[in-house]
């Protein structure tokens, strides 16, 4: 069994041989995504189990382990990964952590510190934590982000970002319920055959399967019909996992909306996009500067030809390229603006607004720290600028109830299909007066 | 020509109207009780003469009445949007619609250009509406609409904290205490209602134009329709309060209906509401309390142990002792005698006054003891202490958590943690070596106790006592989370949306509440967290069921003395015995007879922390003044001052004064990290030319300026303050506001990184979006990095270079100036905390190191706690003055802020001086502080040392500040007292 070795700081390292014997777990985020970096994870001899568990319990675990002021996602991560812990599913002497930490001035980048303290606090202080991170920080010997499987985790994320995009393009207009679902479980499958051979998970095979799996959706009978369109934009764990945010895109889909969510791609060229920026505002880093360019250029690279492939199809709407995004946020926040979701929070909201999506969906953790500003802080001038603009924030917390959160956003939903019904008339009154008063009357 | 229905189902009662051709044929308005699908049936079958027959249209509407709506098959309308519908159809010239309903609070914009419209709703953490009002009428012990009639009658509006119905609860208890107005108390609740609704709401919005008024307390309160037209500025043209206020939803629910065309009959309806099966229950629900009766009379017997023997005055002769605990909401007291029987015991609701309950009550012991029984000593605890204290001679005064641990300690000498909810506050404290060592009380935010149920019982028509013995059976209690009242209230609105048994419910709440305590309050990990010898008091573990949820949730069995809720009383009274007094000082029956109190409220004025003071008279003229935090409005003889940094930082701040240097005047907001910036920007901008003119210090009224620009209302405090001071800039005149972005802050080289938090980085680009009042001026929000000295000079050369013409040497120059200066600054702060600690030492003082942020020197932030702790004969020093001197190396945190760094480095500083303690101030909603906090606590706690925090926010009330810091003080005697008698056993055995 693989020895415990500790580094000077005294942290439990994970070991060549953990890498061998241990089962990593790590939270879950988004189920696709995560499916697939399981499968490129093992393909580096990593054994990552994201776990899918959830109900009330984690949360309980949550509130008994992180000060309960700490924000909602951590509370939920950290939750869920002792919640496994204790099931007794797992070998104790043989699993391991995984949590990401992104390195900025944003509270987020002390979940591993307040997980080892939990870990700690249940008598689990022996279970080794791993640290994703593209910083630098937290070293392992048995675990290292190659570029290997950088590129895999990539294309991993080029995939979910396209399953998910057309599963939400189709899903609400499919002839048969829940086609467009099981499509995507079909490809996962796919997909994950594929992953289990390093030869299969290519640039090339990832150019090759864009298109199918895009035909693939197209075929999926559908009866098109004018449906609101609600953008889900926030703080990326409540965006994305469904955990945090009960259930919201199965919600949403319940009130008859087209769910539009902006894909996992630009928050990651978003993460890079601040190394590079960094240097231009406050000066040094030339080489960081540099290195964090030329990632820039190939994660931006993936996402055109995504967009490309998308473009083939023209049934499917194409994501914004990130820098158009980046584009639209100039007179609202500056670049500097990089804690949590930073300027990319508010420039989903307006790449929505302008690509035909005006409402939306803001969720954050309860007393989020960098929404204060890039979100709830900028929906006044963003409405301003763009009256058609229709958003709501919702707050998440152990505390918040789904009653309440889901009025409000109905509310959103009602006042959105009223400016839809108002735009129709606006439409007749640029016709003939009989005409617009048959059209009224009926 | 048709007949429609509109059903408004809202979180508490139930409204119906029935229309014809904008004619009203019926309405009714009723609590439902949680009876949703009940009391709509029975609504609608009072309605039969005029449905039976018709074909009609119907809709419902409202927070909860989406059950229904899917059982009858009827249409269902989101209720801010029916009340569009309204608005639209009858009064399409509004502008504004303001609703209050029972739990929530909405506003509607109208753009009436575009007949666009925008809606605000009550987030998670608001609570200023009708549910408020009523709790806050329970709270004086007035009906609701006396509680309105008394408001018409006031001459003054106090400041109460407006974001949350517990806060303001905390800010009025403290008002009542001390004997302010009822009338004064009952229009600062509604003004508090009016400035909830205004920040909370509104969030950057200006409230203008035609303003609609709906919803029932805006119909019913007609002291709340005055605080809204006149904080509004409104004028009856502007101010509509309708007739209709009450069904404006159900009106438009009405509406909606005849547009959607949706047809039913009278008998079709009636059967589907009949027939239809209450909603599935999805709500988590729990194990019940209590299997059987068996399991609760075991449970009852083994409580039944710990018993104090109650016997009468009337039997007894010989010397007894007195105890009074003043609390919050109830005024409890107990007779002792020798040998620590209960002789009397009195326990209840203070009704606003509780000099006079006192009063009363000393009257009639003295009366009963006569001759027989001499009094030899007496003391108070409790909120209203130093008040009783003062009005009736008692001979001590001891702070509320010394009280409980005597009166625990009686029960279990062994006592290891003592949990006390009252009414309104949780207490509990760790006994370490007969030492208090951790106090927790429950910060303003989470104060869901004994009060709360109290109110809730009253609003589903049942009293506390039996309300909670409903629960105690309950087969499937109610999973309500556990966090504060409010979401409790919501969470409520859940289960009845579920159709939960009001029994459900009762054990739900209980096990909140106990919940609440334990994961809220405490923090606790794991049931040894807590201790082995649980003693748990206050009146609200009177109740069983909190009693029973408590020891489920510990997994032990925890003792809960008889008099539970005189705990705090007879604590004080075995205290007044330790006295060993020959008589006590107490007022005698004749004095009593003729004692008279009065009570009116000033404004101190002599600093400019303007507390509201309350003058207490009594009898003889002798006066009593309340709401202070100095001693200065006392007219006492000052103390020599004592070093106060935050005092000295301040105005060491303050004195920088602008020069004209032929750039003209450039404002600057002075708060957030300009408090720790400001010497460099100033000497910078000076140096460039520029005249620096700083906004004054924060006061109430400076925040209240631009209040309705706040976009997040759960941001913390000194941000709020920001956009007060973009207005005081304005109003000084300036046309150039020059406040950088910041993510970076100085890299003391003591942590992994050096960044500011959030809020404070990008404030500044908030404020660009929120205040339309910047547009008329240049507003300099750029991104600077003061991390790399050499840098900075290149990128503030080309920000200003261009801009105002500076060249790049004097740039250059003035970087490398305001560098030194800020150098100076720190080292200036440095010698400062030395001087402080050698004075301290030189004349026997204690030190504290009051640790928070470079802006909590701000006194409308920490609202005086400063000269608080100098009161009580403290030296104090800032965090930063001695971070320098403690290297706590490798936390168990990523220690990435600066600010932060220096917390852990002045704690582990602190661990090494017997003579200091730290005591942090957080900020309420402060991220940040959900780490540090723990982490500081951990490094002092390592060492053996106290941790104390004082949490603030806007609210304007020291109470719990006092009760830290009074605590601290007696825990620190005590160990200090222990470690002598250790010195002195070891000696002896030596």
């Amino acid at each position: 069994m693989a020895e415990i070795i500790r580094d000077k700081t005294g942290r439990i390292l994970f070991t060549k041989e953990m890498k061998q014997e241990f089962t990593i777990l790590a939270p879950n985020m988004l189920p696709t995504h995560f499916k697939l970096f399981k499968m490129a994870f093992a393909l580096h001899g990593y054994k990552v189990v994201p776990l899918e568990t959830t109900g009330r319990e984690i949360v309980n675990e949550g509130l008994k382990n992180v000060h309960n002021d700490t924000c909602y996602p951590a509370l939920l991560v950290i939750g869920q990964l002792i919640h496994a812990l204790k099931s007794g599913e797992y070998d104790l002497d043989k699993t391991a952590l995984l949590i990401t930490q992104t390195g900025g001035g944003c509270r987020a980048s002390n979940y591993i510190h307040l997980l080892r303290k939990a870990l700690k606090k249940s008598g689990f202080e022996n279970i080794p934590v791993v640290s994703l991170n593209l910083s630098g920080m937290e070293k392992n010997p048995g675990f290292k982000l190659t570029f290997g499987l950088i590129k895999k985790l990539v294309y991993s994320i080029v995939y979910g970002d396209l399953l998910m995009l057309l599963a939400n393009q189709v899903r609400p207009y499919e002839l048969e319920a829940g086609a467009a679902d099981r499509l995507v479980d079909r490809w996962v499958n796919v997909l994950s055959e594929e992953y289990k051979e390093a030869k299969n998970v290519t640039y090339r095979r990832v150019k090759e399967n864009m298109p199918r799996i895009l035909q693939d959706f197209a075929d999926i009978p559908v009866h098109k019909t004018e449906k609101i369109k609600v953008g889900i934009v926030g703080e990326i764990y409540v965006k994305f996992a469904p955990l945090g945010n009960n259930n919201l895109e199965a919600f949403l889909h319940g009130e008859d909306v087209e769910v539009v969510v902006p894909g996992l791609m630009d928050f990651v060229i978003f993460k890079v996009d601040n190394r590079y920026v960094d240097p231009e505002i406050y000066g040094g880093g030339k080489l960081k500067h540099l290195i964090a360019g030329w990632f820039e250029r190939y994660l931006m690279g993936w996402q055109d030809d995504m967009i490309a492939a998308i473009r083939e199809f023209p049934q499917f709407d194409p994501p914004s390229r990130f820098n158009r995004i980046k584009e639209l946020v100039k007179d609202y926040v500056g670049y500097g603006n990089k804690m949590g979701e930073g300027w990319l929070l508010t420039g989903e909201m307006l790449e929505l607004v302008h690509s035909g999506t005006p409402n939306i969906v803001c969720t954050q953790p309860f007393g989020c720290l960098p929404n204060h500003v890039a979100g709830k802080g900028m929906m006044r001038k963003i409405k301003e600028k763009n009256p058609a603009a229709n958003i709501v924030a919702i707050d998440y917390d152990p505390g918040a109830t789904a009653i309440n959160q889901e009025n409000r956003i109905k509310l959103m939903i009602a006042n959105a299909k009223r400016m839809q019904k108002m735009m129709q008339y606006n439409e007749l009154v640029d016709m003939e007066p009989e005409m617009k008063e048959t059209v009224s009357e009926a | 020509m048709s007949i429609s229905m509109g059903i408004d189902i809202g979180s508490t009662t139930a409204k119906v109207v029935i229309t014809e051709d904008d004619q009203i044929l019926f309405e009714c308005y009723e609590r439902h009780f949680s009876q949703v699908r009940q009391k709509t049936l029975e609504i609608i079958r009072r309605a039969e003469p005029i449905l039976a027959g018709k074909r009609f249209s119907a809709a419902v509407s409202g927070s909860a009445g989406l059950g229904v709506a899917k059982a009858a098959e009827i249409p269902f309308v989101q209720e801010v949007f029916a009340t569009g519908e309204l608005v639209r159809k009858k009064i399409p010239d509004t502008d504004v619609v303001i609703e209050l309903g029972g739990e929530d609070a909405k506003i509607l914009f109208f753009d009436r250009r575009t007949g666009a419209f925008e809606e605000r709703m009550n987030g998670s953490c608001a609570g200023g509406t009708g549910a408020f009002i009523d709790q806050m009428a329970t709270l004086l012990a007035v009906a609701p609409d006396e509680l309105d009639r008394l408001s018409q009658d006031h001459k003054f509006i106090y400041t109460i904290a407006s974001r949350c119905g517990v806060f303001a609860k905390s800010d009025i208890q403290p008002l009542l205490n001390q004997g302010a107005s009822k009338s004064d108390i009952a229009a600062s609740i509604f003004q508090a209602v009016v400035d909830q609704t205004i920040t909370g709401l509104a969030q950057g919005r200006k409230i203008q134009g035609k303003v609609l008024f709906l919803g029932g307390p805006l119909h019913f309160f007609k002291g709340l329709q005055e605080r809204f037209v006149e904080t509004l500025r409104l004028d009856e043209n502007t101010s509509v309060f309708p007739e209709y206020a009450l069904y404006s939803v159900s009106l438009g629910a009405s509406i909606y209906a005849q547009e959607e065309n949706s047809s039913f009959d009278y008998d079709t309806l009636v059967q589907k509401l009949e027939t239809a099966a209450d909603e599935a229950v999805t709500t988590l629900r729990l194990q019940p309390l209590f299997q059987n009766q068996e399991e609760y009379d075991a449970f009852t017997a083994r409580h039944n142990q710990a018993m104090i023997p109650m016997k009468n005055l009337a039997d007894y002769s010989g010397d007894a002792y007195i105890g009074i605990d003043c609390g919050s909401t109830t005024t409890k007291l107990v007779v002792v005698g020798e040998n620590n029987d209960i002789l009397y015991s009195y326990y209840n609701s203070n009704q606003g006054n509780p000099v006079e309950i006192v009063r009363k009550q000393l009257m009639r012991i003295l009366h009963e003891c006569g001759e027989r029984i001499t009094i030899k000593g007496s003391a108070v605890t409790g909120y209203g202490e130093d008040l009783i204290c003062n009005a009736f001679h008692a001979d001590t005064g001891l702070v509320e958590t010394m009280a409980h641990l005597k009166a625990a300690s009686f029960f279990n000498p062994k006592v290891d943690f003592v949990l006390d909810i009252g009414g309104q506050d949780i207490k509990c404290f760790k006994i370490r070596n007969g030492v208090i060592d951790n106090i927790v009380l429950n910060e303003a935010c989470s104060s869901g106790c004994g009060s709360f149920i109290e109110t809730f019982a009253k609003s589903m028509g049942y009293d506390a006592a039996s309300f909670a013995k409903l629960g105690l059976f309950a087969e499937h209690p109610v999973d309500l989370g556990s966090r504060c009242t409010v979401f409790m209230n919501s969470s409520v609105k859940q289960a009845q949306k579920e159709g939960a048994t009001i029994e459900d419910i009762s054990a739900g709440l209980s096990m909140s509440v106990t919940k609440n305590a334990i994961y809220k309050v405490i923090r606790a990990v794991s049931k040894e967290d807590l201790g082995t010898n649980i003693v748990v008091q206050g009146g609200t573990f009177l109740n069983d069921a909190i009693l029973r949820s408590f020891e489920l949730e510990v997994e032990q069995n925890v003792i809960r003395p008889s008099i539970s809720g005189l705990m705090g009383a007879y604590g004080a009274a075995l205290y007044a015995k330790e006295l060993r007094l020959d008589r006590s000082e107490l007022m005698t029956l004749e004095e009593l007879e003729h004692f008279t109190h009065s009570s009116k409220t000033v404004s101190c004025g002599l600093c400019n922390n303007n507390c509201n003071l309350t003058v207490n008279t009594f009898s003889g003229g002798r006066r009593f003044i309340s709401g202070n935090r100095c001693e200065k409005p006392l007219g006492r003889k000052e103390n020599k001052e004592l070093p106060n940094m935050f005092a000295w930082k301040l105005q060491k701040l303050r004195s920088l004064k602008g020069v004209d240097g032929g750039l003209g005047k450039i404002g600057i907001p002075m708060g957030l990290n300009m408090y720790e910036n400001i010497p460099f920007w100033y000497a910078f901008l000076t140096r460039l030319g520029f005249e620096v003119v700083l906004s004054d210090v924060s006061t109430r009224a400076l925040y209240r300026k631009s209040q309705d620009t706040i976009p997040s209302d759960t941001v913390c405090y000194p941000a709020k303050l920001m956009h007060g001071h973009i207005v005081n800039l304005l109003e000084k005149g300036v046309k150039r506001i020059f406040y950088p972005c910041m993510p970076y802050n100085f890299d003391e080289k003591k942590g992994d990184n050096h960044y500011n938090c959030p809020v404070v980085a990008y404030y500044p680009e908030l404020l660009d979006a929120n205040m339309e009042v910047l547009e008329d001026v240049s507003y300099d929000h750029g991104y600077f990095g003061l991390h790399r000295p050499k840098d900075f000079e290149k990128k503030a050369y080309e920000h200003f270079g261009n801009k105002y013409g500076v060249s790049r040497p004097l740039v250059q120059q003035a970087a490398r100036e305001a560098f030194a200066v800020y150098d100076a600054w720190r080292w200036e702060i440095q010698q400062e905390g030395q001087r402080a600690i050698a004075y301290a030492r030189e004349h026997g003082k204690k030190i504290i190191v009051l640790a928070g942020r470079p802006y909590h020197i701000d006194p409308e932030i920490n609202h005086g706690i400063d000269k608080l702790m100098t009161s009580f004969d403290l030296v104090l020093v800032t965090e930063d003055a001695v971070a320098g001197l403690g290297d706590v190396g490798k936390v168990h945190v990523l220690n990435q802020w600066t600010y932060h760094s220096r917390l852990y480095n002045a704690a582990d500083y602190v661990t090494t001086q017997p003579d200091m303690e730290l005591v942090q101030i957080v900020s309420f909603g402060c991220g940040i502080d959900a780490i540090t906090t723990d982490e500081v606590r951990a490094i002092l706690e390592s060492k053996g040392k106290l941790y104390t925090q004082l949490k603030i926010d806007e609210i304007n009330n020291l109470g719990a500040v006092k009760i830290r810091i009074r605590s601290l003080l007696a825990a620190i005697r005590e160990k200090e007292a222990q470690q002598k008698h250790e010195l002195k056993m070891e000696r002896g055995i030596s």
